[in-house]
């Protein structure tokens, strides 16, 4: 068989965490061949590698190999990807603002005149020839079927049309061989996403092999030949799609064999009578994950998930409530009327947060040890302090006692608390981070993707640790996580979060199916079908 | 020798080379005619005048804007404070700590200002602050002029109108701090009153980065957004690191003219940046991290360089070379520690 | 009304200096014809140097202040012509391919430093300025008459190394271009020359903006990162504009020498980085945008206001010196200011 791109055994590591585990994956020409998974399953990095994103090759490049046409490349830049025909539709608008529709189509693919100078210093004097760029870049447009001013400025588009300019841009391309289209239909209406679909259906009608992501399962079984199904860096499954139904898609994406973990008893379970924080109509201006309208009640005690697809808005709640982002609404902690966006008075009573971004946010990397288990505790309790002449300062001594403690409690394997936390491994960078909250004497803890870029064996001890936490000192954990396996292993009850509101609230033990299609937002939709 | 290698390491390169040059001009000195201890005690006495200086760099740095290249900002109030000490006639003591309380009242006010703009700056203090500077001293210039200051001491002695280039401090509290304690041993002279000065300083600044508002500082200059979840007002840390290294000039440049023995106004402040800035990071800083120890090594290192290269390689090379010397040394630290990726260590 | 608004906001520093400039004038009561003929003069004089400035903010690279390092080569190039001897046109052609030369080798150095410090463009051009500033009195005060042979023993310092504080170009190269085509209207002489080389200098720089590479250059400032991925060679573009500018302003330094007629050995270079941006800004740049039209209304408003201020600084306090700290003041808080603006309005995108 002969295969327009073939990526094969590719394999990628970030910062020691493996990502990407032996893919294989091969598009024919005329083939549009969907690829899906959670995010975090490794897509967008397969698609950085195969177009020689900056990314790849400043973080030690991959393993593996691209074939195209049945001949090996080596594609070290997103010019050299260009040069083999792979044009890429980016999830975020690689469009310049400032240039015009046409300008942008035709970036670093302008037409060109000869002039005198030209003539003496070589091809980059030559002019621009603009009546020749407007008109493919109308040429262009008018093959997806939509009317977008050719000369209007990029920047004052709506969404939808920087969309199809980004498409238009690929179109143009006369050597377009291999199309790469990430999270296309994000932005798009319903009519608009079909127009896409259309355009999609077009292209390869041309001959070109296309490799569509999308989140929207009934698109990609619409419009794909084939299928192919990442989950945790490797690929599960990949056939043609009429052999797929969207609820079994779902169901591979996110479907894992639930190691049969058995959690200690509580000596009292957590009822609807003994609601520790009430959140109504919760608004997180995060963006990217954007929260529109949220509202939940955590019961004392209990271990609550919050999971969904990203871009919905589940790391949105936890951000919100923590004050790191704007964020309005109404929130009752016991009862009482709960302040928002005031980091400092969230840890005063007592609400814990630990980001989603460990290296960004959670921790001080070239810092201590043991400063980054105190420092919090010391700016916003005045815990660790002495008073020293005429000044409080902090108490090294103390410090150190606390550290040398937490260090022994959670295991943290470190040469000694003064050891620089950058050189520390992700997992125990990560029980780093649940000193300091620990030490914080948390209420309720909101912890976001805490065994993000922990090898295996970490993230079962890192689990362990929230689920002791939460038995023995009775701390509620409000845990959001984007693998659902880790969710349903210590969970009492999961919110799936979609599109930014609470989509559904299920049981850790609900089917794969049910959970698959609440991330989708297609849970009442499969309902009212079946 | 692996423990030697491993700190060899962690020196900075241009550190390193500053230093062997460093010992390569006192190798030279020793078969010149240039008499060693006086060497030591003129650098001695220069690490302690522009001690305070380099050391008003500091919390700028670790609050993560950058050295303070706005410091003739600070360096105005200092100037202000002096004059009102020698216009109310004082002398000695009292005429030097006065100045210095009126200094730090000015650079308070001062810095209050500065740190309002520099905030709304975000990302830019760096070179906003090198042109407040100039703009300042431009400013200050002609308010030099109009200013109602009446002593003869300090104004033109023709004309009447205006404060002279340079004022001596003769009369009011010159080597005040240098003479205290002083003690001399053979041709080597210890101005102890000014050393104790400086170290007090650095440790007064140690002391701070210690204390809760001191550790905010800290934690916003590593990571703001740790900063921020932690309960800290970044924007109110960044006013306080400015507020500090504004008093922190003003006092330096006091500490600076009773050494030297002459206020200078109009262009002066100008000089002091540079050497200041480069100082700190010759020390082992970089434009995110600095700690006191890279003050005193640093300002020891620059100033003695600066102390012996003069009478040194005037006997080899003809002129003054150790202005042009201080040109590329200063600015090659800077222009290095501008373009040098930060250590990702892994 | 608000488009008005928003005309007089963007345009609010030329039009604050435009009155600023007018009751200076008003106050120093200066003859028109006076004001006038010292305008025109540096309009032919300053204009190419300003002119230096554009490519680089148009590549994102914000206010170069590294062409004194052009400026640098331009004197340079200046002390070997008048050494040799090489009179009139011949000697500016001399000078300015030399210049050109050692331009291009300093303008390249110039942008692969500036490649390692992306973001902090500005500060590290101006400390790379000051830094080659101590290289060059390194040569020009100890190299040269020792090391690198200079014939001319009347513009060295007695020892016979080093050069004196001003080199004069009169009888070699002083006004060379100036004199080759003069008009005279009423009293005021307009060198014709100079203009028309700064004309075709514009006419280049709106025909570069029409060219693949002037293409390449302003995605570059648009964007770095989408440049890239658009595979334009986003560090090579950066290193080009910077060695256009250098090169530019190489030349710039040469005709504006010529004009005056003495080299400030020690000093020229260093003032006309500040002048030259100052001017700019002056004109309505800003750090991201400036264009031709910018240069010319900049020279125009910051010369006037550089002629009058002295005697206006005089006419008010009694005093020309707080006339002349004040136009000093006046260039300093001019960049102050737009690099303020170019801060907040950074800060404001960002949120």
């Amino acid at each position: 068989m002969r295969y327009t791109l073939e990526m094969r055994n590719i394999s990628k590591s970030f910062y020691g965490n493996q990502v990407l585990k032996n893919v294989n994956i091969a598009v024919a020409a005329g083939e549009v061949h969907g690829l899906v998974g959670e995010n975090g399953a490794g897509k967008t990095t397969l698609m950085n590698i195969l177009f020689g994103m900056p990314v790849i090759h400043s973080t030690g490049g991959f393993e593996g190999e691209i074939l195209i046409n049945n001949e090996r490349v080596n594609i070290d830049s997103p010019r050299k990807a260009m040069e083999y025909g792979i044009g890429m539709v980016h999830q975020e608008f690689m469009l310049i603002p400032g240039f015009t529709v046409t300008e942008n189509i035709k970036l670093n693919r302008e037409i060109t005149k000869d002039n005198l100078l030209s003539k003496v210093f070589g091809k980059s004097m030559r002019t621009l020839d603009f009546p020749a760029m407007r008109k493919e870049a109308r040429q262009a447009i008018s093959t997806i079927g939509m009317s977008i001013e050719e000369l209007a400025v990029v920047a004052g588009l709506p969404v939808a049309h920087k969309q199809f300019v980004e498409i238009a841009r690929e179109i143009d391309k006369k050597s377009l061989k291999i199309l790469v289209l990430d999270e296309p239909t994000a932005v798009l209406s319903e009519t608009e996403a079909e127009r896409l679909l259309d355009t999609i259906r077009y292209l390869a009608g041309k001959g070109v092999a296309i490799l569509f992501i999308s989140h929207r399962l009934s698109e990609v079984l619409k419009v794909s030949d084939r299928i192919t199904i990442l989950r945790d860096g490797a690929v599960v499954d990949s056939k043609p799609s009429s052999s797929f139904t969207v609820s079994e898609i779902a169901e591979k994406m996110v479907g894992r064999k639930l190691e049969n973990v058995v959690l200690p008893p509580r000596k009292k379970e957590p009822s609807d009578e003994d609601i520790i924080m009430s959140i109504r109509n919760l608004k997180v201006y995060m963006p990217g994950e954007m929260v529109k309208d949220f509202s939940i009640d955590v019961r004392r005690g209990e271990i609550l998930g919050i999971g969904g697809l990203a871009g919905h808005g589940k790391l949105g709640v936890a951000n919100g409530i923590a004050g790191m982002f704007p964020a309005e609404g109404q929130v009752y902690l016991e009862g009482k009327p709960y302040k928002l966006n005031d980091p400092s008075y969230a840890l005063r009573n007592n609400v814990v947060y630990l980001s989603e971004d460990r290296r960004g946010v959670g921790l001080l990397l070239d810092e201590s040890v043991e400063m980054n288990i105190a420092a919090t505790a010391i700016e916003a309790f005045g815990q660790f302090i002495k008073k020293y002449l005429f000044m409080t300062v902090y108490d090294r001594r103390k410090i150190r006692e606390h550290a040398l403690e937490m260090i022994k409690k959670l295991d943290i394997r470190c040469k000694s608390p003064t050891q620089v936390v950058r050189r520390l491994s992700g997992g125990n960078q990560q029980k780093v981070c649940l000193a300091r909250a620990f030490t914080l004497n948390p209420k309720i803890l909101f912890v976001s993707e805490p065994t993000r870029g922990i090898d295996v064996g970490a993230k079962k001890l890192v689990l362990d640790h929230l689920v002791n936490m939460n038995r023995e000192h009775g701390i509620t954990i409000v845990m959001t996580s984007s693998e659902l396996a880790e969710l349903r292993s210590i969970c009492d009850r999961i919110a799936i979060v979609a599109e930014g509101k609470l989509s559904a609230i299920l049981s850790p033990k609900a089917s794969d199916a049910e959970f698959g299609l609440a991330m989708a937002g297609e849970l009442q939709e499969v309902l009212q079908h079946g | 020798m692996d423990r030697f290698l491993e700190w060899l390491k962690r020196v900075d390169i241009p550190t390193l080379i500053i230093f062997l040059f460093l010992i390569a001009l006192f190798v030279l000195a020793a078969f010149t005619k240039v008499s060693i201890p006086s060497l030591l005690s003129d650098s001695i006495r220069r690490i302690g005048m522009n001690g305070v200086l380099v050391l008003a760099m500091v919390p700028t740095i670790r609050v993560g804007t950058g050295p303070n290249f706005g410091l003739p900002v600070g360096i105005i109030g200092g100037l202000l404070g002096a004059l009102i000490s020698m216009q109310l006639g004082l002398a000695g003591f009292t005429g030097f700590w006065v100045a210095i309380l009126f200094a730090i009242l000015i650079c308070l006010g001062i810095g209050l200002g500065y740190g309002w703009l520099l905030e709304r700056v975000r990302g830019q203090e760096m070179m906003v602050g090198t042109y407040m500077g100039y703009s300042v001293v431009a400013f200050m210039s002609i308010m030099w002029l109009m200013l109602p200051f009446k002593n003869p001491d300090m104004i033109w002695a023709i004309g009447g109108k205006g404060l002279r280039y340079t004022l001596a401090l003769d009369k009011y509290f010159a080597h005040i701090l240098n003479n205290f304690l002083k003690f001399k041993i053979g041709g080597f002279e210890f101005p102890t009153g000014l050393l104790l000065f400086f170290a007090g300083a650095c440790f007064l600044v140690h002391l701070f980065f210690r204390t809760r508002t001191g550790l905010a500082i800290d934690l916003v200059g590593q990571n703001e957004r740790y900063a921020i979840s932690s309960g800290v007002n970044p924007n109110k840390a960044r006013l306080i690191a400015v507020v500090l290294s504004n008093v922190l000039a003003g006092v330096g440049i006091i500490v600076y003219a009773q050494s030297y023995g002459f206020l200078q106004l109009y262009q002066a402040p100008l000089f002091m940046t540079f050497p200041a800035v480069a100082s700190i990071l010759i020390g082992g800083a970089s434009i995110k991290r600095a700690n006191i120890r890279n003050v005193i090594v640093g300002t020891a290192i620059f100033q003695t360089l600066l102390t012996i290269a003069l009478p040194v390689l005037s006997q080899v090379t003809r002129g003054d070379i150790t202005e042009v010397m201080r040109l590329i040394v200063s600015n090659g630290m800077i222009l290095y520690a501008l373009t040098r990726t930060p250590k990702e260590a892994r | 009304m608000d488009k008005l608004k928003k005309v007089l906001i963007s345009y609010a520093v030329p039009i604050a200096f435009s009155i600023l400039c007018i009751s200076a004038v008003l106050i120093a009561r200066i003859p028109p014809i006076f004001l006038a003929s010292e305008i025109v003069r540096r309009l032919s004089r300053n204009t190419f140097l300003v002119l230096s400035l554009i490519i680089p903010i148009i590549g994102g690279l914000g206010l170069n202040f590294g062409i004194v390092l052009g400026a640098m080569a331009g004197q340079a190039a200046l002390f070997f012509v008048v050494d040799w001897k090489i009179k009139g046109l011949l000697g500016i052609l001399v000078a300015c391919l030399m210049a050109s030369a050692i331009s291009i080798v300093l303008g390249w150095l110039a942008g692969l430093t500036l490649n390692r410090a992306k973001g902090r463009e500005m500060i590290t051009s101006m400390i790379l300025g000051f830094f080659a500033n101590g290289i060059y009195q390194l040569i020009f005060l100890f190299f040269i008459g020792s090391l690198i042979p200079f014939r001319t023993k009347q513009f060295l310092l007695p020892e016979g190394v080093g050069l004196r504080n001003t080199v004069d170009l009169y009888g070699t190269v002083a006004s060379a271009l100036n004199n080759v085509w003069m008009v005279r209207i009423g009293t005021v002489r307009v060198f014709v020359l100079p203009l028309l080389i700064v004309a075709a200098l514009c006419l280049f720089i709106a025909f570069l903006f029409k060219t693949k590479l002037g293409q390449d250059i302003r995605a570059v400032g648009q964007d770095m990162h989408i440049a890239e991925v658009a595979g334009i060679n986003v560090n090579k573009v950066r290193v080009i504009a910077v060695i256009m500018s250098t090169v530019l302003a190489g030349i710039g330094q040469v005709i504006y020498l010529q004009d005056i007629g003495t080299i400030n050995t020690y000093n020229s270079h260093e003032q006309i980085g500040l002048f030259s941006i100052a001017a700019l800004l002056v004109g309505g740049a800003t750090t991201r945008k400036a264009t031709i039209w910018n240069a010319i209304l900049g020279v125009l408003l910051f010369h006037t206001l550089f002629v009058v201020a002295p005697s206006a600084g005089n006419k008010l306090f009694g005093q020309p010196q707080v006339g002349e700290f004040f136009r000093e003041f006046l260039a300093y808080a001019v960049i102050a200011f737009a690099l303020a603006m170019h801060g907040w309005r950074a800060r404001k995108i960002l949120m």
